[in-house]
């Protein structure tokens, strides 16, 4: 099925974007002229002209719902991994348990995945997660997955169609973290059809019509 | 070694180089990106008889933690050359000329980079020469903006690396290993190709000032030549069904 496939407009690093509208993100000025400061596609939405990058790391925004692994244990705080630049703490006054002095490790241990809110960040790149929210919670079984953060909104797709798609099709529980961490849980054949289809947005994020191919493929049922 | 005495001909009576090339004719080149799955982002680049491949990995808490800045991201790039690179064994580890190389590029790197986006990180850019023959730094450094650029590190531009020099009295560009060794001159240089920007310069050799300013004038007409080589390896690594990470 090697259809044409259209293809939103690449940029690289430094290269002049003649568009109308005013710099967004991803963009710098010179001289009054716009550049893309990453590999991306350009896009322009509400006046602003953005540059969403290709890939990259996760830069942590307050309010951002991410899935974090425990890599280290502190007598007031567990130290989480979110994919970042910076390793984020989880104090204990921000978990929905009472826990005592020292008696981290009773509760979540070191490899332990969690879904959680960035609370803070600060200009210094600190970031704060919590875990008391309603649906915020550690996260037990499943499997996991990392796409890069900035491919996120097309695996959740124009208010969640995407994501609600492949839920539908293949009866697993999914949770995508803004920092490109994916948690799915459901049956084997369930959680390999999720991570081809995942796969396949990744590879083609930068494509037109993609709902309608992983429809397709959801449907097609193998391969 | 520069300007080591020799029979050689360099250029001969037809004004051409010992590989047939011009004296402003670049060898040639092959780039790539995406070659190193673990990486954030790479490059592999092939130039004449260069074979280099570059690895980005970051940005990420820098550690250890005193050579954190507070208030932007450190470039740590290493240029290392592979025992087997040269005809010759070359004793593994780091020694005199790549401690400098690796700062020299880490400075050129940095200026392009929007460091202070990232505080307290570093970025870690590894360059492994596994085969050499002359103009490697500048292989390497086009190869790591390639990388960085692969890897979604902000930038205001590319860089790219470009040498020129002098062999038997006339200056020309990219030198070769025989040129390197017998020739009189060799003048790396990093360069911004959209500004026009310097972000290196080095000279091994002698040049009058006329020279030298022909020879930077020479590698700034190359560098546009790759940096076109160098926009069209991006773009068609997401072209085709060519897979990224």
């Amino acid at each position: 099925m090697e259809e044409e496939k259209r293809i939103r407009k690449i940029v690289v690093p430094g290269e002049k974007i003649d568009m109308e509208g005013k710099p967004g993100r991803g963009v710098f000025t010179e001289n009054g002229k716009m550049y893309s400061s990453y590999l991306g596609i350009v896009e322009s939405r509400s006046g602003y002209v953005n540059v969403i990058p290709l890939s990259g790391c996760y830069i942590p925004k307050k309010g951002d719902k991410v899935i974090g692994k425990i890599v280290d244990l502190a007598p007031m705080n567990w130290v989480v991994d979110i994919n970042a630049p910076y390793y984020a703490p989880l104090h204990v006054n921000d978990v929905p348990w009472r826990v005592e002095f020292g008696d981290t490790g009773r509760f979540l241990s070191i490899g332990d995945v969690v879904l959680a809110k960035v609370s803070n960040v600060n200009e210094m790149g600190q970031v704060w997660i919590t875990l008391k929210e309603q649906g915020l919670r550690k996260l037990e079984g499943g499997h996991i997955i990392q796409i890069s953060p900035s491919k996120v909104p097309r695996v959740i797709g124009k208010n969640g169609s995407m994501i609600q798609m492949l839920k539908d099709h293949t009866n697993c529980r999914i949770y995508v973290g803004q920092n490109g961490v994916i948690w799915i849980s459901g049956s084997p054949e369930g959680i390999i059809k999720v991570i081809k289809a995942i796969r396949m947005i990744e590879r083609e994020a930068h494509t037109f019509g993609l709902t309608d191919r992983i429809k397709e493929f959801l449907e097609r049922g193998d391969e | 070694m520069m300007g080591m005495k020799s029979d050689i001909k360099l250029i001969d009576d037809n004004g051409l180089r010992i590989d047939g090339r011009l004296p402003n004719q670049l060898r040639p080149i092959k780039m790539e990106v995406g070659v190193v799955k673990r990486a954030n982002g790479s490059a592999y680049i092939e130039w004449g008889g260069n074979k280099i491949m570059a690895a980005v990995y970051g940005p990420r808490e820098a550690y250890p933690k005193h050579v954190q800045e507070s208030d932007r991201a450190i470039i740590r790039a290493r240029y290392n050359m592979a025992a087997f690179s040269v005809d010759e064994r070359k004793r593994p580890g780091p020694d005199r000329r790549s401690v400098e190389l690796s700062k020299v590029i880490s400075e050129a790197l940095t200026s392009v980079v929007f460091v202070e986006k990232f505080p307290r990180t570093a970025i870690d850019v590894y360059i492994e020469v596994l085969q050499a023959d002359a103009g490697t730094r500048v292989a390497g450094i086009t190869a790591a903006s390639l990388a960085l650029a692969h890897a979604g590190i902000p930038m205001r531009d590319l860089v790219v690396g470009c040498a020129a020099g002098k062999v038997d009295g006339v200056v020309v560009l990219d030198l070769n290993k025989e040129e390197d060794n017998f020739g009189e001159a060799d003048v790396p240089m990093a360069i911004l190709p959209r500004t026009g920007e310097i972000a290196l310069l080095q000279m091994d050799g002698d040049l009058t000032y006329e020279e030298l300013t022909n020879a930077m004038e020479m590698a700034m007409d190359a560098a546009r030549e790759i940096y076109k080589m160098e926009i069209e390896t991006l773009k068609s690594a997401y072209r085709g069904d060519d897979d990224d990470n």
